[in-house]
């Protein structure tokens, strides 16, 4: 077993046991960066799979986006770090049922298929043969999904927010100052 | 690479990051005010004085999230700066430095609002809140400022960035993304007019409930932060290693430790903001003129 062998084995058992820790914990943080860690984790994996700008751009996202994700969480629960501990399942036996089924469909599925020998192989520059892959043959469908999202992302706002700038500015957004701006 | 250069690396890195945390506490006291004598001795006193101090906590804090936190942001600077390419010397080589740049800024995210939420206490929660709300604003721009300097050079290697600077630097004809970095260092690192989640009037926000040694190092961790920002931007705007006279790692050395004086000065000098008086500006001036700005790249290549 190589170094590299053994760096992997840590990171996919890390994976799995912070994963396994988001359910186990009373904290709507813990539970956030237990998940974070597990998606770390994940992404050093990739790198060790010599994918490394995937593995680098797991670790950027994924912490990003828990850290939104905590902030909206807490938020929204209006939940105290240690004063209210709470449990981080709900609907418990029916999820663990679910998980179950779904594990054993999918590993199955990866032990029973008969996995295709290995043809040609890997480019020389694999980050360079990710973005021609993306950016040549699927352009079309990536600008189209690019330019949905911003708007569903603009929507999403919108609608959320209940003070937006016509509250601020009047109706033609002529008002310069209004008296509590900043205030929201 | 042999084990004795691998160590003389890591120590070089550990004294870069020590230099530039103690060159941004005097600039951003002088900044501030203080004079140079003052601003450069307290530093050690204050070192002094809090690992001296006695730890005081808060009541239930989750203090597994609050130390880890408050202890992480130093390392998170001392891996930036180990991106650093020193002239042919690089500390960690990957092709994907700017790319691991923006990871570790974004892994400050995580660790501030952490810092504020795990003393279960007011003042530390409002901060954690306003740097996300804060994070907001500057990542962006921030990230689109990083992607005009690896279109010019068209690689992700700070290295190659560095080398393809030298006919001319690239901060001469990309000031607007050179600035919008700026901005998004001063952001991470909780500085200038970004200082908001460590407001006086929050009573410190995400620093309030801190003593010791762990406030120690979360302040100190705020200050590297700046310095290895200022230290990334070298190959990224700067020329890297170029210059006249002195070998190649002596100019990044030089460069670093100019632009993070000058950066953090300017951090003391000018005013702490308001978050909402700084979202409007972010998104709605400074993101168009960085996106306006890598355009101007991708048609100068072209």
């Amino acid at each position: 077993m190589t170094s590299t062998d053994l760096a992997f084995w840590l990171c996919a058992v890390l994976a799995v046991a912070s994963g396994v820790a988001v359910f186990v914990v009373d904290s709507m943080a813990r539970a956030t960066y237990a998940l974070a860690t597990s998606f770390v984790a994940t992404g050093l994996a990739v790198l060790l799979l010599q994918q490394s700008y995937l593995g680098a751009v797991i670790v950027l996202m994924m912490v990003m986006e828990m850290a939104v994700m905590a902030v909206y969480m807490v938020m929204f629960m209006g939940m105290n770090p240690a004063l209210m501990p709470m449990s981080m399942v709900h609907s418990h036996r029916w999820a663990i049922g679910v998980s179950v089924a779904t594990f054993v469909t999918l590993g199955s599925g990866a032990l029973l298929v008969p996995w295709p020998a290995r043809r040609g192989s890997p480019p020389p520059d694999v980050t360079a043969a990710l973005g021609r892959a993306l950016m040549e043959s699927h352009m079309l469908v990536m600008m189209t999904v690019g330019a949905v999202m911003v708007a569903t992302i603009v929507v999403g706002v919108v609608l959320s927010s209940h003070r937006t700038r016509y509250d601020r500015f009047g109706d033609d957004l002529r008002h310069r100052d209004p008296a509590d701006r900043g205030a929201r | 690479m042999p084990e004795s250069s691998v160590l003389l690396g890591a120590a070089a890195v550990l004294a870069a990051v020590l230099a530039l945390t103690w060159v941004t506490a005097t600039g951003a006291a002088m900044g501030a005010g203080r004079g140079l004598v003052l601003a450069a001795t307290d530093p050690w006193l204050e070192t002094a004085r809090l690992l001296r101090q006695r730890r005081r906590t808060t009541l239930r804090a989750d203090v597994l999230l609050w130390r880890l936190s408050g202890w992480s942001l130093l390392p998170l600077a001392v891996l930036l700066v180990a991106l650093v390419p020193w002239g042919p010397h690089v500390v960690v080589p990957t092709e994907l430095g700017v790319v691991w740049a923006n990871a570790l800024d974004v892994v400050v995210w995580a660790a501030v609002w952490l810092l504020g939420w795990g003393a279960n206490a007011v003042a530390g929660l409002v901060g954690g809140y306003r740097f996300l709300a804060l994070a907001l604003g500057y990542e962006l721009p921030l990230m689109f400022a990083l992607v005009a300097p690896a279109m010019a050079a068209s690689s992700l290697d700070l290295a190659m960035i560095a080398d393809a600077q030298s006919d001319l630097w690239f901060v001469v004809w990309m000031p607007v993304a050179f600035l919008a970095y700026l901005v998004g260092v001063l952001g991470f690192a909780l500085h200038g007019p970004l200082a908001a989640p460590v407001g006086d009037e929050v009573a410190g926000g995400v620093l309030a409930e801190l003593s010791g040694p762990d406030l120690l190092v979360a302040r100190a961790g705020r200050h590297a932060l700046l310095g290895a920002g200022a230290a990334v931007a070298v190959p990224l705007f700067l020329g890297g290693g170029s210059g006249p006279w002195l070998p190649d790692p002596a100019w990044v050395a030089v460069k670093a430790i100019i632009l993070t004086a000058l950066l953090s000065y300017a951090a003391g000098r000018l005013p702490r903001l308001r978050v909402p008086l700084l979202l409007g500006p972010a998104w709605v001036v400074l993101l168009p003129l960085v996106v306006l700005q890598d355009l101007v790249v991708g048609v100068v290549l072209l």
